[in-house]
């Protein structure tokens, strides 16, 4: 794991180093495949073992532009903030104290990506280009009138999406963290794939933690404005 | 050196199908317990897992490492909280569904590694 380790701080030192020209002459896929590959996946397909999602060590990326919003990206690459409070595998980050399990903070750190502005708009470019061509798009029209109070009450108790899921409602936080946090989905999720995500969660991620649960079209959709309005 | 694996891995699986051996098991139930479970229920089962402590849990999941409550409940019971969620059973909602998730055989052996945890039988059923 020594190497591992290592390798991640060239890496990382690399980001840092990496001149600041005009983002025309910017290769995103070239700077991806030598600053972020060593960590996130862009080629797929996901791990299909429990032991390969252990050893995952970054979100997959390889359907990155049917999954965020660029101008969410562009911002985020420049200077991220952490998503997933119990890391990208609660597993390997648990403590047990007094028989109650919590997260080793010091072993759940954010993306260490810090782009320079003209870096990010080229690797966004380059994310936007890895769409999933079988995802149904126009599903979800986030403009669309929905109900916010029943919307939170399917999220928060007629559902357990609470459980795994941290948002923000009228300032208040609440919810748990072995899911990403949602407070911000709208401005991070495109969405028709918050849609197609909560739809059938394998089909993205085969051995994600994340149930399937069974809802009518109208329910989903109804989640996902919810979701989407999350800024 | 994920791509050579994945191919290997690949090739194994042929030979093995090939040479007459039983298709891809269901995974083991502790590593399923491990993998869906262990986020809510905690790693000793006992309903300390990290949603709970974290605060994201108006209802505590239950404690599958106790003895008494677990053997109130029957095994029939079991399989339906963990297929059909909490509200199959009149349980809180918090508790998700996951017959879509995973097959009944994966289900039933988790039930029965649930009376693992608890060292109990179901008192009837
Ligand atoms: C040392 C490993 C590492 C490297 C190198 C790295 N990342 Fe990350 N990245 C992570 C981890 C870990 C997360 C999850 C962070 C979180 O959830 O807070 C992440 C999250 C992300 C996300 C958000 C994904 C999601 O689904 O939420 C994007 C986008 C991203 N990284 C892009 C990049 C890009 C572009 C680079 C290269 C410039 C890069 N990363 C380099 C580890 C890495
Ligand atoms: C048992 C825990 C759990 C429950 C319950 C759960 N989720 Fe998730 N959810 C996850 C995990 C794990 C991921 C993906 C983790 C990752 O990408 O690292 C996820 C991903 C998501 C995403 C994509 C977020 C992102 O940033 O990648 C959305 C949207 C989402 N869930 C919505 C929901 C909704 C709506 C419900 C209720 C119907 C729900 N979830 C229930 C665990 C859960
Ligand atoms: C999102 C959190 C969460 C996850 C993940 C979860 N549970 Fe639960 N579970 C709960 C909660 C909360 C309860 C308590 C329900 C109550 O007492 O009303 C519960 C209760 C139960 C019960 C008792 C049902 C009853 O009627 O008393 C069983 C059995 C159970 N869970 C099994 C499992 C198994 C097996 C898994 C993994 C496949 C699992 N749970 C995953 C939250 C969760």
């Amino acid at each position: 794991m020594g190497g591992v380790r290592f390798s991640v701080i060239v890496v990382a030192g690399l980001v840092f180093l990496a001149p600041a020209s005009p983002a025309a002459a910017l290769d995103g896929a070239a700077l991806a495949a030598e600053n972020c590959a060593g960590c996130h996946d862009f080629s797929g397909p996901a791990p299909a073992t429990f032991q390969g999602v252990l050893e995952r060590r970054a979100p997959d990326l390889f359907y990155a532009g049917s999954k965020f919003n660029r101008p969410w990206l562009v911002e985020w690459l420049q200077a991220p903030t952490l998503i997933r409070r119990a890391g990208v595998m609660f597993l390997n980050n648990i403590v047990n104290e007094d028989g109650r399990d919590r997260i080793r903070e010091a072993s759940v750190m954010p993306c260490p990506a810090k782009l320079g502005a003209g870096e990010a708009e080229a690797v966004a470019d380059y994310l936007m280009t890895l769409e999933d061509p079988a995802m149904a798009v126009g599903v979800v029209d986030p403009e669309r009138d929905f109900k916010a109070r029943k919307a939170l009450r399917m999220f928060t108790k007629q559902l357990p999406c609470i459980g795994c899921h941290r948002i923000r409602f009228r300032k208040k936080e609440m919810g748990g963290i072995s899911g990403p946090d949602l407070a911000n989905a709208g401005a991070r999720l495109n969405p028709d794939w918050i849609y197609a995500r909560i739809e059938n969660p394998q089909y993205w991620d085969p051995k994600t933690w994340m149930p399937r649960i069974e809802m009518s079209h109208r329910k989903r959709e109804m989640l996902a404005l919810f979701l989407a309005a999350m800024k | 050196m994920t791509k050579s694996a994945t191919v290997l891995a690949g090739l194994i699986g042929v030979l093995a199908i090939a040479a007459g051996f039983a298709p891809a098991r269901a995974a083991p139930a502790e590593e399923n317990y491990r993998l869906y479970c262990v986020q809510c229920h905690g790693t000793l089962g006992n309903g300390e897992g990290i949603n709970q402590t974290s605060g994201g849990l108006a209802v505590s999941p239950r404690n599958h490492a106790n003895a008494k409550q677990m053997s109130e409940l029957s095994d029939d019971h079991l399989r339906q909280a963990i297929t059909g969620g909490g509200d199959a059973v009149d349980s809180s909602e918090l508790m998700p569904a996951w017959g879509k998730t995973l097959t009944a055989e994966e289900i039933d052996e988790l039930v029965l590694y649930l009376r693992e945890l608890c060292r109990c039988e179901a008192s009837r059923q």
